[in-house]
């Protein structure tokens, strides 16, 4: 099956078979990835994102814990994006991310299947729900910067 | 009988708007949050502002004095509307500050050994400050068992014993609505000299409230969830235990005198509870919207807010996907899920449709135990509340599967 952005109906099963079938879904205990726990007062989504960093990399990148289908897709969609790329790569991947939920122009072509999130912003409140595991991966790569420091 | 259509031409909110907020009707189901406030609330307010501003209990000259009589007024109305004693409601910014203001006051009565009791089902605001004092005194926090969310008073006489020292519930809980036997609790909690505390937040703009009746020690409730402003609550409490209740704040006006060595005399109840410049307009909000409530009874508010909540059962058992936590309930809250879809995936949907309703944890973040439930949706009525807004918020739920569809064209 071809991927297109213009056909709604493939990005709407897009986030119900990553919401359902969630990828890289599985709880890690292994000491050499950085977990990040994404929680707040306001939301009821509870989730870990686990990332392994090596030589500039992200070498692995897997999630566990809860949440709404936008922000559960998301999260499965992202893991699956930024493995094995550069930490250099993921980084464009979110500052592209981060424009098309703001509703600016950005490379739809590097955002492949999280494309299906550029409507998020119809609802204002659902925009953090979209991009709660971006963010925890921001936060992983920050720990990750510290230990180089 | 409550008229709600008629009530909302009272309300700006509805009447400014002509009903709508943005291009579609208003439906709004979260008066456990906040509520809505009519027009006599907000000009009471605006009245401090353009007419009598002065400071309270400090000025002599005859502006101040207008002010003075102004804000005791509605201490008057307000002592009236839950049946206390002028000099036994002190104003806080709201519930939370006056459970705070208990519960640190309260400390220096406990030891370690002493026991706390509160129930699964409480706000934050009514668990987190007793963890504290918990924390800083070994007394030892103790939970109530809730059978089917109702309370037995068996239960209770088993839980309370003669380390009991306190005893804090709400009467009404945000999140199930269920309505504890209070009087009865204080019965037994006084006959083992425990003091009864009690967070009225969700019951005080609903049900009727006569502290003397109830015979209860303490009371918090907010302003904002009973039509008043944001920033304004009451703490009630028997003035014996008001003369033994040390303040959470100090500062001005809550002193008679101080000197360098560290003396302080303070200010008789409920003056000494009061440091600072309080909210004068908001204490005349809060009378002004005690007074607004005053022209229904609570049989009226409480049968209306019933009635619409059977209602929504019967729709939303008809829609067939819905799973009702709290059907047998004794007020207008009523908590659920849309089988298979999150919470807020489902809140989001209704958003989309005009129809806001709470969703989450409400910040009960024990109660998800008591009902196996992660996060729930939650719809509370009030007095403005018409069968056109069940009818819109049983619609809305109908379909709610297909929560996606707001996002694709």
């Amino acid at each position: 099956m071809s991927f297109s952005i213009k056909d709604p109906m493939m990005m709407r099963e897009i986030i119900l078979d990553n919401y359902q079938n969630p990828r890289n879904f599985e709880e890690v205990e292994d000491q050499r990835y950085i977990t990040i726990h994404m929680d707040s007062a306001s939301c009821i989504d509870d989730i870990y994102v686990y990332v392994l960093f090596e030589d500039g990399k992200v070498k692995d990148c897997k999630w566990s814990g809860k949440g709404c289908a936008i922000s559960s897709a998301s999260t499965s969609i992202m893991t699956e994006m930024v493995k094995g790329k550069t930490e250099e790569e993921a980084k464009k991947m979110m500052a592209e991310f981060n424009k098309m939920l703001a509703n600016e122009d950005y490379d739809e072509e590097l955002l492949a299947e999280a494309n299906c999130f550029k409507n998020v912003n119809r609802q204002p409140s659902r925009i953090t729900c979209a991009n709660i595991s971006w963010r925890g991966l921001e936060k992983a790569m920050n720990e990750e910067d510290k230990k180089h420091e | 009988m409550i008229d709600p259509y008629k009530i909302r031409s009272d309300f700006p909110m509805y009447h400014k708007h002509g009903g709508k907020f943005g291009d579609k009707p208003l439906i709004y189901l979260d008066n456990a949050a906040t509520t809505f406030k009519p027009y006599a609330v907000i000009k009471s307010e605006e009245h401090y502002y353009e007419d009598i501003t002065a400071n309270a209990h400090r000025g002599d000259y005859s502006l101040a004095h207008e002010v003075d009589v102004a804000y005791e007024k509605a201490r008057k109305t307000i002592a009236d509307f839950i049946n206390a004693r002028t000099d036994e409601i002190a104003f806080t910014s709201g519930d939370s500050m006056a459970l705070n203001q208990i519960a640190f006051g309260l400390g220096h009565k406990l030891h370690p050994g002493d026991e706390i009791l509160l129930s699964e089902a409480e706000h934050a605001s009514n668990i987190l400050p007793w963890f504290i004092i918990s924390q800083r005194t070994g007394a030892k926090i103790k939970y109530l068992p809730l059978s089917d969310n109702h309370v037995n008073l068996d239960e209770v006489e088993k839980a309370i014993s003669e380390k009991t020292k306190i005893v804090s519930l709400a009467m009404v809980s945000n999140v199930l609505g269920y309505l504890l036997p209070i009087k009865e609790i204080a019965q037994i909690a006084h006959k083992h000299h425990a003091i009864m505390v009690v967070d009225g937040a969700q019951s005080v703009p609903h049900i009727k409230t006569d502290v003397k009746d109830l015979d209860i020690d303490f009371l918090a409730f907010s302003g904002h969830k009973m039509l008043g402003p944001t920033g304004i609550g009451v703490m009630y409490g028997k003035r014996e235990l008001l003369d033994d209740l040390p303040p959470l704040l100090y500062g001005g006006e809550m002193n008679a005198r101080f000197k360098s060595d560290g003396y302080i005399s303070l200010e008789e109840p409920p003056l000494k509870f009061e440091a600072g410049t309080q909210n004068i307009a908001g204490a005349l909000g809060l009378e002004a919207a005690c007074e607004y409530l005053n022209q229904f009874s609570f049989d009226e508010i409480h049968a209306h807010e019933l009635k619409l909540k059977r209602l929504a059962i019967e729709g939303l058992l008809a829609n067939g996907n819905a799973e009702i936590y709290n059907a047998d309930n004794d007020t207008g809250i009523i908590t659920f899920n849309i089988k298979n879809v999150f919470s807020q995936d489902a809140a989001s949907y209704l958003a989309e449709k005009g129809v806001f309703v709470r969703t989450g944890q409400h910040c009960s973040k024990l109660t998800p135990d008591l009902i196996h439930t992660d996060s729930t949706i939650r719809a509370s009525f009030y007095i403005y509340n018409t069968v056109e807004d069940v009818k819109a918020l049983v619609e809305a739920c109908k379909h709610a599967e297909d929560f996606l569809d707001v996002f694709f064209d």
